[in-house]
C-alpha cells in the first residue's frame, strides 16, 4: 500500500514538473514567436518544416518521408525538417496530438497528409491561428468543412480521378466493348480511394464497358484477394479487374492465378511499387500509375517554401500522375 | 456405435452451421456451390487454420495470444529477407521463418509463466514488437520474392487445392488426436480447468505452457510462409488484426475463453463458418457495412448456439413438458 501510493506520488510530481517547464518554455518563448511565422524567410535561422504523414509503416508514406528528408540533407541550409508518422492509418487522435505538439514546438510551416479529410480541420485551424503556414498533401482536405472553418489550405498534389482514367483507358484499348469488368476500390471514406473509383468509372463508361460488381478491398493484399476470388467465381466471364491500389492488385493477381485465368483477366493497379514491377514485365499486372510518391512531400515542402518566401501564393498545384506499363518501362529504362 | 455417436454429438452443431451457411449461399447465388468456390475457400483458408490450430492449445490452457497476426507477419517478412536480401533457398527460409515464430511465443510463455505476467499483456507487446521487426526486416517495404517461393499454395492440378490446405488439414488432425488422445493432451486440459489442482497433481504447469506458447508461435510462423508463398511477396502489414479472426474462429467452436474445454476440429469448423461468410457474402456483392454487421452477428448466434448445446437439450425439454403436460 505505502509503494503505491508512493509511486503515485512521484508520478504526480512528475507530471506536474512536465506541465511546469511546458508552461514555462511558453511563457519565455512569445517575444520572438509572433514575427518568426511570416518573416522567417530572412530572420536569423532556417524555417523549420514538420511534415505529418500517415502510417509510416506504410510503403508508400515511408517512400514519401525518405524522399523529403534526403531533399532535406542537400538544402540543409534553407530549412529544417521534423518528420512524423501515426502508428495506423486511422489513429486520428494520434495526429491530432501531433499537430498539437507541432503548434507547441512553434515550426514555421506544418505539411500534413491528414488521415481525415474533416477531422484534421479544426485542428490545423489553431495552427493557422499560431501563425503556422499549413500546406496540405496527398489526401485533399474536405472543401465544405474548410470553408466552414473559414480558412484556406493550399493542396499540393496529384489528381487521382485524373490517374485513375490513364489507367483505365490503357486497360480499355486492350478489351472489347462490352467486356465485364469489376473495381476493387479502397477504404470507401478515403478521399483518393474514391477518386479512383470514380476515375475508373469514367474511363469504363466511356469505352463502353459493363462494370458487373464494386467492392471495397480495404487497400489490403489479403482483403482483396478474398473478394477479387470471389468476384471471379461470381462471375466466370469477368475479362479485367481495376484495383485501387497496388497492394490490392497483387491480391488480385494471386486470385486470378489460383483459379487458374493467368492471361485471361486483366489486373490493373495505382502507385508503381516496386514488387508490381516485374508483374507488369510479365503481363500479370497491366498497367498502374505513378504519382511520384517518393516526391509528394517535397512538392509540398517546396511550394511551402516558396509560399513564404512570397514567391508564390498559397493556392492548389496539381502534381504530374503517369501511367506505368510494360512498354513505360522499356522506355525509361532505355 | 458410441464412439460414433459422440463424434456425432461432438461436431454437429458446428458442421450443421456451417452447412446451412454453404446451402444459403447456394440459394442466394448460382456460382457459390460449385467445385471452383469451394475450392477457392479451402486454397484461402490455411493461414487462419493455422493460426486457430495453435490459438485453440492456448485458450485451452487459459492463455491467449495476441501476437499471432503480427508474428505471421514477421515470419513472412523472414522469408523476405532471407530469399532476397540473403538469396536463400526457400526450403532453408523455411524452418528460418518457423523457428522465428516459435521463438516469439517461447518468449511469451516463458515471460508469462515464468515471472506469471497474464499471457494477454505480455502477448500484445509482443503484437507490437513483431510488427515492428517485420517493418524493420522489410524496410517496410512489400518484397517482391517471385515464383521460387509458390509451390506451397500452387493448386495441385485437376484438383485445385494447393499443398497448404492439406498441410493445414494434417495439422487439424494432429491437433485433435494430440489433444485427446495423448498425455500431453489430457494435462494441458487439466490445467486450464484447475491449475492449482493440476500442479497438485504432480504437472509442471509452467513448462507446459512454455510448450504451448511455443507451438502457437510455430503455426503463426508456418500461417506467415502460406502466406508469402500466396502472393510471392512478403508484406510487413500482412494479417494485422488477424489474431481477432483466429480467436472468433476457436471461440465460436466452442473452445472456452476460460480454458480447460475446447476441440481443434470445431475450431476448423469455426475457420470455415468464418471464410464462408467472407466469400459468400463477397459474391452476392454485400457491402462493406453490412458485411462486418453479418459477420459480427454470426460470430454471436454460433457461440450463443453453442453455449445452448451444454446446458439446454431438446430431448429433456420435450420430455419436462409432456410430462407438465401430464400433469394439468
Amino acid at each position: 500500500m505505502k509503494r503505491i501510493s508512493s509511486s503515485i506520488l512521484s508520478a504526480v510530481c512528475v507530471f506536474t514538473a512536465v506541465l511546469l517547464t511546458g508552461c514555462g518554455s511558453k511563457e519565455s518563448m512569445p517575444a520572438p514567436s509572433p514575427d518568426s511565422g511570416s518573416s522567417s524567410g530572412s530572420a536569423k535561422s532556417a524555417p523549420r518544416v514538420s511534415l505529418i504523414m500517415k502510417s509510416l509503416a506504410n510503403e508508400f508514406f515511408k517512400t514519401m518521408a525518405d524522399g523529403a528528408e534526403a531533399h532535406q540533407e542537400e538544402n540543409s541550409d534553407t530549412y529544417d525538417l521534423i518528420v512524423n508518422g501515426i502508428k495506423n492509418e486511422t489513429d486520428l487522435a494520434a495526429q491530432v496530438n501531433l499537430v498539437e505538439q507541432m503548434i507547441a514546438q512553434e515550426v514555421d510551416v506544418i505539411v500534413i497528409a491528414p488521415a481525415d479529410s474533416k477531422a484534421l480541420v479544426p485542428v490545423l485551424k489553431r495552427a493557422k491561428e499560431a501563425d503556422i503556414l499549413v500546406v496540405n498533401i496527398d489526401n485533399k482536405l474536405d472543401a465544405g468543412v474548410l470553408e466552414q472553418a473559414g480558412l484556406t489550405v493550399p493542396f499540393v498534389g496529384p489528381d487521382n480521378r485524373v490517374g485513375a482514367k490513364k489507367v483505365g483507358d490503357a486497360l480499355a484499348a486492350k478489351l472489347a466493348k462490352g467486356d465485364k469488368v469489376a473495381i476493387i476500390e479502397g477504404v470507401t471514406t478515403a478521399f483518393n480511394g474514391q477518386q479512383r473509383r470514380k476515375g475508373f468509372e469514367d474511363a469504363m463508361t466511356a469505352a463502353g464497358m459493363s462494370i458487373v460488381s464494386t467492392q471495397s478491398g480495404q487497400w489490403e493484399m489479403d482483403k482483396a484477394n478474398n473478394v477479387a476470388a470471389a468476384m471471379l467465381s461470381e462471375h466466370p466471364d469477368l475479362k479485367a479487374i481495376l484495383c485501387a491500389n497496388d497492394s490490392m492488385a497483387l491480391g488480385a493477381v494471386a486470385a486470378v492465378t489460383s483459379s487458374g485465368k493467368t492471361g485471361k483477366v486483366a489486373v490493373v493497379g495505382f502507385d508503381n511499387i516496386s514488387a508490381v514491377q516485374p508483374m507488369l514485365q510479365d503481363g500479370r499486372i497491366l498497367a498502374t500509375a505513378d504519382q511520384y510518391g517518393g516526391k509528394l512531400a517535397v512538392f509540398g515542402i517546396e511550394a511551402a517554401l516558396q509560399i513564404l518566401d512570397g514567391e508564390a501564393t498559397p493556392e492548389d498545384r496539381t502534381t504530374a500522375v503517369d501511367l506505368v506499363t510494360k512498354e513505360t518501362l522499356a522506355e525509361t529504362a532505355k | 456405435m458410441t464412439t460414433i455417436r459422440k463424434l456425432f454429438a461432438e461436431y454437429a452443431a458446428m458442421a450443421g452451421i456451417w452447412i446451412g451457411l454453404v446451402i444459403l449461399f447456394g440459394v442466394l447465388s448460382e456460382y457459390f456451390l460449385t467445385t471452383r468456390t469451394l475450392g477457392m475457400i479451402a486454397n484461402q483458408i490455411p493461414p487462419l487454420t493455422m493460426l486457430a490450430v495453435g490459438m485453440t492449445f492456448v485458450l485451452i490452457i487459459g492463455g491467449i495470444d495476441l501476437s499471432v497476426g503480427s508474428v505471421m507477419g514477421l515470419s513472412g517478412a523472414v522469408v523476405g529477407l532471407a530469399m532476397v536480401d540473403w538469396s536463400w533457398s526457400f526450403y532453408f527460409a523455411l524452418p528460418l521463418a518457423v523457428g522465428v515464430g516459435a521463438l516469439a511465443g517461447l518468449a511469451i510463455g516463458s515471460l508469462s509463466a515464468g515471472i506469471r505476467i497474464p499471457s494477454f499483456i505480455v502477448s500484445l507487446g509482443m503484437l507490437e514488437i513483431a510488427r515492428g521487426l517485420a517493418f524493420m526486416a522489410t524496410d517496410s517495404q512489400t518484397k517482391f520474392i517471385g515464383e521460387r517461393v509458390e509451390g506451397l499454395t500452387t493448386p495441385i492440378g485437376g484438383l485445385g487445392i494447393a499443398p497448404a490446405f492439406f498441410i493445414a488439414v494434417t495439422a487439424v488432425t494432429v491437433g485433435q488426436l494430440t489433444l485427446g488422445q495423448t498425455a500431453f493432451g489430457r494435462r494441458i486440459l487439466a490445467i486450464g480447468a484447475n491449475e492449482t489442482a493440476a500442479h497438485l497433481a504432480g504437472i509442471r504447469t509452467r513448462i507446459y505452457k512454455v510448450i504451448v506458447f511455443a507451438i502457437s508461435g510455430a503455426c503463426a510462423g508456418i500461417a506467415g510462409v502460406f502466406f508469402t508463398s500466396k502472393f510471392q511477396s512478403a508484406d510487413p502489414n500482412a494479417a494485422v488484426g488477424m489474431e481477432l479472426s483466429a480467436i472468433a474462429s476457436v471461440v465460436v467452436g466452442g473452445t472456452s475463453l476460460m480454458g480447460g474445454r475446447g476441440s481443434v476440429v470445431n475450431s476448423f469448423f469455426g475457420v470455415l463458418i468464418i471464410a464462408t461468410l467472407s466469400s459468400g457474402l463477397a459474391q452476392i456483392g454485400a457491402s462493406e457495412p453490412s458485411k462486418r454487421v453479418i459477420t459480427g452477428a454470426v460470430i454471436v448466434a454460433a457461440v450463443i448456439m453453442d453455449a445452448c448445446r451444454g446446458r439446454w437439450n431438446p430431448f429433456r425439454w420435450w420430455k419436462r413438458s409432456s410430462s407438465e403436460d401430464n400433469n394439468t
